[in-house]
């Protein structure tokens, strides 16, 4: 699904992010990003939106060649993948239900979709109540229940999130890990960084740890680890 | 911020529109002037033998581009001269001889082409003077070509401003939205869809810009139009162009350039924001 072959990353700065890096995720795993603050998480996950360029190496989504693209095509490549983040960045003028469909609405999806299929993620993510409440009178765990509805709105095979809990306590940073889940569950691979412990720790999935732009360590089943 | 970019908009075209009329009254003026004057006078002395004569026509005649040649006696060219005078025609009366020469009128397809007959002519026996007006065409129309040269100069200068100003008031849009256009940019727009309502505004000042200007212009010129043209005419003797006649030519200008001043400028503005 995901395939990152000796791939580097170094900022205009001279900064060097990434070092070689070569992993691969298959469909339907779920994987943590793990490291200290620095490490390169967040570095990966835009390579792999297309955020940034490569420096060096080839990085392959669902078996497409996607280290170069023309910047027409990355709509397209952005479109496979659902993405969440520690801040959620919702649209505050827009209610639960026009955020999501907001994500439909941009790929062109027919009204009737819509009204099918946003009620129902709507559901997923147990929100369907707060259809009609805005960003702001929710509470930071619906907030990124949002979020999380509208990355997997368009059915994407991958769902990639940088610290989703990151703004959360840990009893509402559960429930979203229940969400997260149960979308792997269904069968959408979902790759997550993540500096909270307890939770790497109580899931025992597949942990891929950064250290200075290095993999370091990547276990089936693994716990967070100690050199933090 | 809006009220900056309609009025640059507006600003822009009203001098196009003021350049636009001068070009136009040129253009008219110069037409009228190639009909009016599409023809040769040939003034023959007293004295002309028939023989002469004959030369005259047959040399005319021999040149390319010459449609008609009429003679003009000394009473018929009086007598126009009075129709002429009109009113004041009464001073012509008290004449105790006629002034004025016997002449050819030649007609010629275009001045252009007068210059080869007025050489052929004027140096034959029996011809006093060859007149044409080739110097005052060709004065009026370099003339009008300055204008339009300057003016083309001018107005394309101020698009280029107009579209900076736009650009620069739909940035502040812009980037009050930047979190919107991130977020679209996340989930897979493309930039032609983030674009898209930012054209549409840009067009609109545009539009709006250009509806404004085409009044102020129409109704400026219809004002100067009605309390200008007879005095314009005794001057220079051609009338200026009708509003009326210039209103659809001028809209459609108008709007097609407010609105393209409108999009580059919106596309401008966008440039920095979509590379996300
Ligand atoms: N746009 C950028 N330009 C230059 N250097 C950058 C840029 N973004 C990140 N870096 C640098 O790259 C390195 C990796 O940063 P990255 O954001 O990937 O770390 P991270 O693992 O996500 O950290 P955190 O846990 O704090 O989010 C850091 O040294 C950072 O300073
Ligand atoms: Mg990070």
């Amino acid at each position: 699904m995901i395939r990152f072959v000796n791939v580097s990353k170094e900022y205009k700065n001279g900064v060097i992010a990434l070092y070689d890096i070569n992993m691969e995720i298959n469909k339907g795993e779920f994987v943590f990003l793990v490291g200290s603050s620095g490490a390169g998480k967040s570095t990966l996950i835009k390579l792999l939106l297309k955020e940034e360029g490569i420096t060096r190496g080839k990085l392959y989504l669902n078996g497409t060649d996607i280290t170069r693209v023309p910047n027409r095509r990355i709509p397209f490549i952005r479109r496979k993948l659902g993405v969440v983040f520690q801040d959620f960045r919702l649209l505050p003028n827009k209610t639960v239900y026009e955020n999501v469909a907001f994500a439909m609405e941009i790929i062109g999806a027919s009204p009737r979709e819509i009204r099918r299929r946003v009620p129902a993620v709507l559901g997923m993510v147990d929100l369907s109540r707060k259809a009609s409440s805005y960003p702001d009178q929710l509470s930071g765990g619906e907030q990124q229940r949002v979020s999380i509805a509208r990355s997997i709105v368009n059915n994407p095979p991958v769902l990639i999130a940088d610290e989703p809990t990151g703004n959360l306590d840990p009893e509402t940073a559960n429930e979203i890990m229940k969400v997260l889940v149960e979308i792997n569950n269904r069968g959408t691979t979902v790759l997550m960084a993540t500096h909270a412990k307890e939770i790497v720790d109580s899931m025992r999935k597949r942990v891929i740890a950064l250290e200075n732009g290095r993999i370091v360590r990547d276990e089936e089943k693994g716990g967070y680890g100690i050199e933090i | 911020m809006g009220l900056a970019s309609v009025t640059s908009i507006s600003a822009v075209l009203m001098i196009l529109g003021i350049v636009l009329v001068l070009i136009l009254s040129i253009n008219n003026v110069v037409n009228d002037t190639k009909l009016k004057f599409d023809e040769v006078e040939v003034f023959l002395e007293d004295d002309i033998t028939d023989f002469q004569m004959t030369t005259v026509e047959e040399t005319a005649k021999s040149i390319p581009g010459v449609i008609s040649i009429i003679y003009r006696s000394k009473e018929q060219a009086l007598e126009l001269m009075k129709q002429d005078w009109g009113e004041d025609a009464y001073l012509l009366e008290d004449l105790e001889t006629n002034p004025l020469p016997n002449s050819y009128i030649i007609k010629v397809q275009d001045l252009e082409l007068a210059e080869n007959l007025v050489n052929s002519i004027k140096t034959l026996d029996g011809v006093e003077e060859v007149k044409y007006y080739k110097d005052i065409i060709d004065r009026l129309l370099t003339f009008a070509n300055y204008i339009r040269i300057g003016g083309m100069i001018i107005i394309a200068v101020l698009v280029f401003v107009s579209i900076f100003i736009i650009s620069n008031t739909i940035k502040l849009t812009v980037s009050s939205r930047k979190r919107e256009i991130n977020i679209m940019k996340y989930v897979g727009a493309t930039n032609s869809y983030i674009r898209g309502p930012f054209i549409i505004e840009g067009v609109l000042f545009g539009l709006f810009g250009a509806v404004i200007s085409i009044f102020i212009v129409y109704y400026a010129y219809s004002y100067l139009y009605a309390n200008m043209n007879e005095s314009f005419y005794n001057m220079f003797t051609f009338y200026l162009i009708s509003p009326e006649s210039i209103l659809s030519d001028i809209a459609i200008i108008f709007l097609t350039i407010g609105a393209g001043i409108g999009a580059m400028g919106s596309i401008l503005s966008l440039k920095k924001f979509l590379n996300v």
